[in-house]
């Protein structure tokens, strides 16, 4: 691939062609300050943050929208740039609640941390904000479009990585908003990219409101175990209860999560939860208001003595094709593997099918 | 006796408004159910024409006879059955109803190129575009020019984008046909929205066949074998004329399949804009066609290297394309003998306001403010002092009248920090209050922000903001510092033209009229047009006591016994001026 020599802040680096002016700095290890942009959405230059200065272009440019050519000379910051930064910072806040005491995201935002960092406590632009009712049936994402600062990038997870479109830009001007077709509930996979990506408030977990932020909360890195998948999984624990499920974007399905991985974790600590294996002691035909009643509680060497005293017994009475198996699709590949392998050579019939074939 | 008459009814949106439709409708029955002799019926032609230009004296109607053309002005049809009988006839004008000197003032300074055969021939029909030698640019480039020496041509005649921005169309089309692509599109930019602008519209409803035939010289000067117009479905009447034109021209083969048989193909659609103001810009307009949401991004990578559906795309304005028959047919010196050094050729402006004359015009470029407003415009209004003249609408400044000798091209306007833009030109006169106008045109922009970008989003409501505040009265010491400031990063952080340019405005009133927005500050609108800061009280000594006040105040905010002074209760007064209007003793007064 081809390089090509540019000079950022006075550093003189080599970057492939076709290399954002934002990435290039990245690679020279220099920080620029963004909010609509994320490494894996195309860019959108919106928040007009990573505004940079172009040796020979009259009015800054945004690193995040910009390609790099031979030669560039970039400056990443100065009076001017870090001015323009702050007026931008103000405008954002003086249309966005003032409430990160109570807010699911402070602590893990964007919007705050840059806040903090360009000191901004009093607000030149104080006026009019966007006053929407919180109302969406979903189960699953707490959607509140005051934080919003349409950067858009949920619209673009929607739509490029996931593929539904679920939502959308709709009105113009300051009314601009972002909200699924004629304003109605989201109605979506809920697979909650789109909150993976929000760099404010905007969007987060209904299933987290009110059960800790950062402090306390211990991150788990661990498998997935809903699928053969296996997405790597962060699990936030506080007080030795899962309050919330992440992934790191640096994990080989680049962060991305399905609603099961990112919203099932209920059952860790449901009470209803089977920890051990049960045999039913019951007769057949006996039901009863708890069920429970009918089994008793096993060890797993019981339980597996049973399984195999019960396969020989109908495999010698009725032959080994009285018999078939049915595996699973949150098992790996290699125990979908073992378990074929058992149900031919062992058992010893072809009776064998996976439930993602139904 | 008279032979070969013609009789040509103004039918632009503005003559239709004004009754032009049934000014020809009456001509019509009258000519076939009047007993009128034969050979007449025969050798009159009656057919509609497009804008004119001077639409305040609509309805206009043309009697061209063998040696003359007559013009009548403000016509109804209940006066159409007199210039039958007399006129057309009779032999005799109707010379009470014709055109006065004003009317050849309006035009005596005008050079027509785009607007040539505006006016004269019916937009309806192709065969009238032929006769005035439509379609010959395409026949010559056709016959006898390589894409090159056709853009080597709009290279030379200096032609510049009428849009607004001004860049030069023979570069635009020759970074096109550098790219190496195997598609390429041609738009043709239709999406006029600055408000009083009216330009498009009306060479689109005049002449459309114009603007597709110099859709056609670009498409093969580029190499494009398809074509959009992408046009405000606000334009109903343009849309049909071009749909009818697109339709007619495919039928005689100057577009589609195998252009006049030179194996050359090419073909338009037409895109209906849904209102969206900043589907003007060009790649906003570009995800518009595409069927995304109108919304800007960043440049470069531009149009030119990619465009629509990621191929290589020109797109023009309508003014500059139906400005290339012309230059194609007479040639790039003849265009670029109109002009200053940099800016060549005409301008069609729309000239709206407090002025005598309004309508549309098509000027040299190169010709001063003072010769459009007191020569083409006739002058102020009701004898009211000229106060300031608004270039370039929502994106543009205002010029003073210190500044009347200026010349009207892109150089000079960026000068005095307004622009020619699309071509609006609102006259301004003393009852205009500076802060209020700019305040109107930050309404417009802050409501057609496409709300991508946040500088233009919320930055131009903070600046609306201020400015309401302003005008209300409410202003705050600081405030014009703080609107200066504002602006500033706005334009330098926007991401396109129009946020970029959006203060433009507020920073021009600033600069030229800062004594008015002092003024507001301590309390007073100088023009007296601010509502809210305005009181209205009696005059004791003029009124009458006829009680007309009282009797039209909505809210009951008047008392008093007849012949004797009436009161306003300033708590309940709404401020609508009312009865400031119906006093006939001018015994109201507003402060």
């Amino acid at each position: 691939m081809k390089k090509l020599k540019i000079t950022i802040d006075g550093k003189t680096i080599e970057v492939p062609e076709n290399t954002t002016v934002l990435d290039a700095a990245k690679m020279a290890d220099i920080a620029i300050p963004t909010l609509c942009h994320h490494p894996k959405l195309t860019p959108f230059g919106g928040c007009r943050l990573c505004i940079v200065e172009i040796k020979g272009i009259p009015r800054p440019v945004t690193s995040c929208t910009t390609p790099v050519s031979e030669g560039m000379e970039v400056t990443t910051s100065n009076p001017q740039i870090e001015d323009l930064r702050k007026t931008v910072l103000e405008l954002i806040l003086s249309d966005h609640p003032n409430d990160c005491m109570v807010c699911e995201k402070a602590g893990d935002c964007t919007l705050q941390e840059l806040a903090y960092f360009y000191g901004i406590r009093e607000n030149r632009f104080a006026g009019e904000r966007r006053i929407y009712e919180k109302k969406d049936g979903n189960p699953f994402i707490e959607r509140d479009m005051e934080k919003c600062i349409l950067c858009g990038r949920c619209v673009k997870v929607c739509d490029e990585v996931q593929g539904v479109g679920a939502i959308d830009f709709t009105y113009r001007g300051f009314k601009s908003k972002i909200c699924p077709p004629y304003e109605k509930d989201l109605d979506c996979e809920f697979c909650g990219q789109c909150v993976a990506v929000c760099p404010t408030g905007a969007l987060t977990g209904k299933q987290w409101t009110m059960k800790g932020r950062q402090m306390g909360v211990k991150e788990v890195d661990t498998v997935c175990s809903y699928c053969g998948t296996g997405c790597n999984i962060t699990l936030h624990v506080k007080d030795n209860t899962v309050v919330r499920v992440t992934s790191k974007e640096d994990t080989w399905h680049e962060g991305w999560l399905c609603i099961k991985g990112r919203f099932g974790y209920t059952f860790i600590n449901s009470p209803d939860r089977l920890k051990r294996p049960l045999i039913r002691t019951a007769p057949e035909g006996q039901s009863s208001p708890d069920p429970l009643s009918l089994f008793k509680e096993a060890s797993w060497n019981e339980a597996f003595d049973l399984i195999a005293s019960k396969l020989s017994g109908i495999k010698s009475k009725h032959g080994a094709d009285a018999i078939g198996g049915l595996s699973s699709a949150r098992c790996t590949n290699e125990e979908n593997y073992i378990f074929q392998k058992f149900i031919r050579a062992a058992v010893g019939t072809n009776n064998v099918d996976h439930c993602a074939r139904l | 006796m008279n032979k070969n008459i013609t009789i040509q009814v103004c039918m632009g949106t503005g003559g239709i408004a004004a009754g032009g439709s049934e000014v020809l409708a009456a001509f019509e029955s009258l000519m076939r159910e009047k007993n009128i002799p034969a050979e007449f019926k025969k050798e009159c032609s009656m057919h509609k024409v497009g804008c004119r230009g001077l639409c305040a004296k609509d309805v206009l109607v043309d009697i061209i006879t063998d040696d003359r053309r007559t013009i009548y002005q403000y016509i109804k049809p209940e006066m159409v059955e007199r210039i039958i009988d007399e006129h057309v006839v009779g032999g005799n004008p109707v010379s009470e109803w014709e055109v006065a000197e004003d009317y050849h003032k309006f035009h005596e300074k005008q050079v027509k190129v785009v607007l040539s055969d505006c006016g004269n021939i019916d937009p309806e029909d192709i065969n009238a575009y032929i006769a005035v030698d439509g379609y010959k640019a395409v026949e010559k480039v056709f016959a006898s020019m390589t894409p090159e020496e056709v853009i080597d041509i709009m290279k030379k005649s200096g032609l510049r984008g009428r849009g607004g921005a001004g860049f030069p169309t023979g570069v635009k089309w020759e970074a096109c046909r550098k790219a190496e692509a195997g598609q390429k599109y041609i738009i043709c930019n239709a999406d006029e929205g600055d408000p009083g602008a009216f330009m498009d519209r009306a060479v689109i409803e005049g002449n459309p066949h114009a603007v597709i035939e110099g859709m056609v010289v670009g498409a093969y000067a580029i190499g494009a074998s398809k074509g959009y117009v992408y046009i405000r479905a606000e334009y109903p009447l343009a849309v049909e004329r071009l749909k009818k034109a697109i339709k007619d021209a495919r039928e005689r083969g100057f577009i589609g399949k195998n252009i006049l048989g030179k194996g050359f193909d090419f073909d338009i659609k037409i895109k209906l804009g849904a209102g969206a103001f900043v589907c003007g810009e060009e790649t906003a307009l570009i995800a518009s066609i595409e069927g995304q949401r109108g919304m800007p991004r960043a440049k470069p990578p531009f149009p030119v290297h990619r465009g629509l559906w990621g191929k290589p795309t020109v797109i023009n304005n309508v003014e500059t394309l139906a400005n290339i028959p012309y230059i194609i047919k007479k040639g790039h010196e003849w265009f670029s003998s109109y002009g200053t050094e940099k800016s060549k050729g005409t301008k069609v402006f729309a000239l709206t306001g407090k002025i005598k004359n309004s309508g549309l015009i098509e000027v040299p470029m190169g010709i001063t403010l003072k010769e459009i407003i007191y020569d083409i415009g006739g002058g102020i209004e009701n004898g009211k002092a000229l106060k300031a003249v608004q270039t370039g609408g929502p994106s543009g400044g205002c010029i003073t009248t210190d500044m009347l000798d200026i010349t009207m091209d892109y150089e000079s306007l960026a000068r005095v920090g307004s622009i020619v833009g699309s071509g609006g030109m609102i006259v301004l006169d003393e009852d205009d209050c500076m802060v209020n106008v700019a305040k109107y045109f930050l309404q417009f922009t802050q409501s057609e922000s496409c709300g991508k970008c946040v500088p233009c989003r919320i930055g131009t409501k903070r600046l609306l903001e201020i400015m309401d505040r302003i005008t209300k009265g409410a202003g705050r010491q600081g405030d014009i510092e703080l609107l200066e400031k504002l602006s500033s990063d706005i334009k330098a952080a926007s991401l396109c033209g129009l946020g970029q340019t959006a203060p433009n405005p507020v920073l021009s009133t600033i600069k030229y009229f800062r004594e008015e927005y002092d003024a507001h500050l301590q309390g007073k609108c100088p023009a007296k047009a601010c509502r809210e800061m305005l009181t209205y009280h009696i005059i004791e000594e003029f009124c009458k006591g006829c009680g007309a006040c009282l009797r039209a105040c909505p809210a009951g905010a008047i008392t008093g016994e007849k012949k004797k002074p009436h009161k306003i209760a300033p708590e309940i007064c709404i401020k609508c001026g009312a009865c400031f209007d119906v006093c006939k003793f001018k015994a109201v007064g507003k402060e």
